[in-house]
C-alpha cells in the first residue's frame, strides 16, 4: 500500500501493508495514530483491501441515470446569524474563527 | 464534560440507550399529540447537544433544528431525549459510542444492534412510543430486528436530511422505528416530504417528478400523494414475494428456520413466493464500504477543531494541529474508515476500488429493477445472525462489515425496506425484511403489517 499524491501502482498487491503506509494514509487525512494504532490498522487493512479486491469482478454496467438539475428561485432567506454561528468554536474573536497560531 | 466520564452518558436505566436525556414537549395538536419520541443522536437539535457517539462533539449544541425535529414537534409528540449510536454512525453494534455500548433489553449481554441502537432499545425498553433512526448500511434495520421491533429504512429522498450529520451522503435517510408496523408508518407520515433545504427531495413539475414513482403527480412530491399508516391493514391477498437466494444462502440456520416459518405464515394469508436472483449483491458489502468510506472521509474532514468539535488546545503547523485534535476526537473504527476512504480516493487508487464501487452500484439496481419485475416485495432475514454478545465482533472489524450482507444493497439501490419482527431463536430476535420498489413504501408497510 503506497498511496502517494503523484499516483502510485494501482494494480498492487494489497496483502503486506506497513505500519509506514498506514501512517502515510493517516497523514493525508489528518489523523495521528500512536505506534499500536499504526500496527493494529496495518494489519486490518490487509484484510479489508484484499476482501475490496473482489472489485475487479464486477461487470462494467451501462448506466444511465436520468440525471436532472433540480434549482430552487435564488431568493434571500434567513440564515444563522454570526454569533450562532460560532457559538460551537472552541476559540472566536472579533465574529471570526481563531485557529491554532503559528509559532 | 468529557466522553469518558461514565456520569456524563446516561447509565442509569441500565441499557445506556440514551447519550442526553431531556423532555421537550409540544402543545401542538396533531398526529403524535401523547406520544414520546427518542432521536438518534446525530439528527440536529436546537439547543440539546447532538454528539453523534463521538467525543469529538461531546459539546456540540446545534444551533438549529433538523427538519424531521420541526416535524416531530409540529405533529404535537414529546421528545424524550437523545439516543445512543455508534461513532458517527459506524458500526452494527453501537459499541464504537464513545459514551459506553447500549445494553440490548432483550438479552443485557448481548448488543441491541447498529448504528440506531439506543433507539432501538428505547423502543423496545418502553422509554419511548417511537424512534428516529439514520439508516446508512441498515442502521435502522438491523437495530429492530436484533431488539424485536419494527424499522423502515425510506426511499432515498423520501426523507429530508437536513440537520442530519453526514456520514454517507449519497446512502442514508433518517427512518422511524416502533412497536407495531402501524405506529412506524404513522411516524414516517410525520417525517416524509420535500423540504427545500434538501434537494434531494425536491421534484419539479418540469422536470418529469419523482424517478420511480409513476402513480404520483409529477408535481407532487410521493410522500405528499400517499398515507403510509393507512396501508397497514394487513391485506396481502394475492400478492407477490420474492426471495432472493442469495440473502437465505448466507444466514444461519437457526435465523433461516424462523424467516421460512414467517414466510410460511404469509402464504397462509394468500401471498404467493417465488425465488429470485440477485447475483450481484455477491458485491455489494465491498461496494458498500468503498463508497461509504470515501464519502466519509470527505465528510469528516470538517471536524478540525476550530469551526466545531475539540480542539486540544495546540498551537503550531496547522495540519499537525488538525491530526492531533482528530486523534484526540475520533475512536477507532472512525479513523479506520477515515484511513480507507481516504486511501481509496488517493490518486492511483480511485479507478481500483471507487469506480469500480459505482459500477457494482449500478449493477445491484438493474438486478433490484429485475426482480422487483417479478414480485411486488422482496423478503430475506434482516440479519444473517442473531445478536451477538457485548465485545464479540469489536476486536474484527471485516466480520462486522459481514454481517450488513443483507442491508447494504438496499442502500446502493436508494429503495424502501422495513424489517418486522418474524419470530425468536433461543429466545432472541429474527427480523424480516422486506424490500420494495423506489417510493413503494406502502407495499412494505402492507406486506409488513401481515406479520406484526
Amino acid at each position: 500500500m503506497t498511496a502517494t499524491d503523484e499516483g502510485a501502482e494501482a494494480n498492487g498487491e494489497a496483502a503486506g501493508v506497513d505500519p509506514d503506509e498506514v501512517r502515510h494514509v493517516a497523514d493525508l487525512a489528518r489523523v495521528d495514530l500512536d505506534d499500536e494504532e499504526a500496527a493494529a490498522f496495518a494489519e486490518q487493512f490487509a484484510d479489508v483491501l484484499d476482501y475490496f479486491a473482489a472489485l475487479d469482478e464486477v461487470p462494467e454496467v451501462e448506466d444511465e441515470p436520468d440525471l436532472v438539475n433540480v434549482m430552487r428561485a435564488d431568493e434571500v432567506g434567513d440564515g444563522l446569524s454570526q454569533e450562532d454561528a460560532l457559538a460551537n468554536a472552541p476559540d472566536s474573536e472579533a465574529g471570526f474563527f481563531k485557529g491554532p497560531k503559528v509559532s | 464534560m468529557s466522553a469518558d466520564d461514565p456520569s456524563d452518558a446516561d447509565t442509569t436505566d441500565g441499557l445506556n440507550a440514551f447519550v442526553t436525556r431531556e423532555t421537550v414537549e409540544s402543545d401542538a395538536d396533531g398526529p403524535l399529540a401523547g406520544r414520546t419520541v427518542a432521536v438518534k443522536d446525530n439528527i440536529s437539535t436546537e439547543g440539546i447537544r447532538t454528539t453523534c457517539g463521538s467525543a469529538m462533539l461531546a459539546e456540540y449544541v446545534p444551533p438549529y433544528d433538523a427538519t424531521v425535529v420541526d416535524r416531530l414537534r409540529e405533529a404535537g409528540a414529546t421528545l424524550v431525549g437523545k439516543a445512543n449510536m455508534d461513532e458517527f454512525g459506524m458500526g452494527g453494534t453501537t459499541e464504537t459510542s464513545a459514551f459506553g455500548p447500549t445494553r440490548n433489553p432483550v438479552d443485557p449481554e448481548r448488543v441491541p444492534g447498529g448504528s440506531s441502537g439506543g433507539s432501538a432499545a428505547a423502543v423496545a425498553a418502553g422509554e419511548a412510543d417511537l424512534a428516529l433512526g439514520s439508516d446508512t448500511g441498515g442502521s435502522v434495520r438491523n437495530p429492530a430486528a436484533f431488539c424485536g421491533v419494527v424499522g423502515i429504512k425510506p426511499t432515498y429522498g423520501l426523507v429530508s436530511r437536513y440537520g442530519l450529520v453526514a456520514y454517507a451522503n449519497s446512502l442514508e435517510q433518517i427512518g422511524p422505528l416502533a412497536n407495531s408496523v402501524e405506529d412506524a408508518a404513522a411516524l414516517l407520515d410525520v417525517i416524509a416530504g420535500p423540504d427545500e433545504h434538501d434537494a434531494t427531495t425536491r421534484y419539479d413539475a418540469a422536470e418529469g417528478g419523482a424517478p420511480g414513482a409513476t402513480d404520483v403527480p409529477n408535481d407532487t412530491h410521493p410522500a405528499d400523494a400517499t398515507e403510509y399508516a393507512a396501508a397497514a391493514d394487513g391485506d396481502v391477498g394475492g400478492m407477490t414475494v420474492g426471495v432472493p437466494t442469495e440473502l437465505v444462502e448466507g444466514a444461519d440456520d437457526e435465523v433461516v428456520d424462523v424467516f421460512e416459518d414467517a414466510l410460511a405464515g404469509l402464504k397462509a394469508q394468500g401471498v404467493e413466493t417465488v425465488e429470485v436472483s440477485l447475483p450481484s449483491v455477491e458485491h455489494a458489502v465491498q461496494a458498500y464500504y468503498v463508497i461509504a468510506m470515501s464519502e466519509a472521509s470527505s465528510n469528516l474532514a470538517r471536524f478540525d477543531g476550530v469551526r466545531y468539535g475539540q480542539s486540544g488546545g495546540y498551537d503550531g503547523n496547522w495540519n499537525e494541529v488538525f491530526g492531533t485534535a482528530r486523534e484526540e476526537g475520533f475512536g477507532a473504527e472512525v479513523k479506520r474508515r477515515v484511513l480507507l476512504g481516504t486511501y481509496a480516493l488517493s490518486a492511483g487508487y480511485h479507478d481500483k476500488y471507487y469506480k469500480q464501487a459505482q459500477d457494482a452500484r449500478a449493477w445491484l439496481k438493474q438486478d433490484f429493477d429485475e426482480a422487483l419485475s417479478e414480485a411486488d416485495v422482496l423478503a430475506s432475514p434482516t440479519m444473517p445472525v442473531p445478536p451477538m454478545e457485548l465485545g464479540e465482533s469489536l476486536s474484527d472489524p471485516l466480520k462486522m462489515y459481514l454481517a450488513d450482507a443483507n442491508t447494504v444493497p438496499v442502500n446502493l439501490a436508494d429503495l424502501p425496506a422495513i424489517s418486522v419482527p418474524a419470530g425468536e431463536t433461543d429466545g432472541l430476535p429474527v427480523g424480516l425484511q422486506l424490500v420494495g420498489p423506489a417510493f413503494g413504501e406502502r407495499t412494505i408497510v402492507r406486506a409488513g403489517s401481515a406479520l406484526a
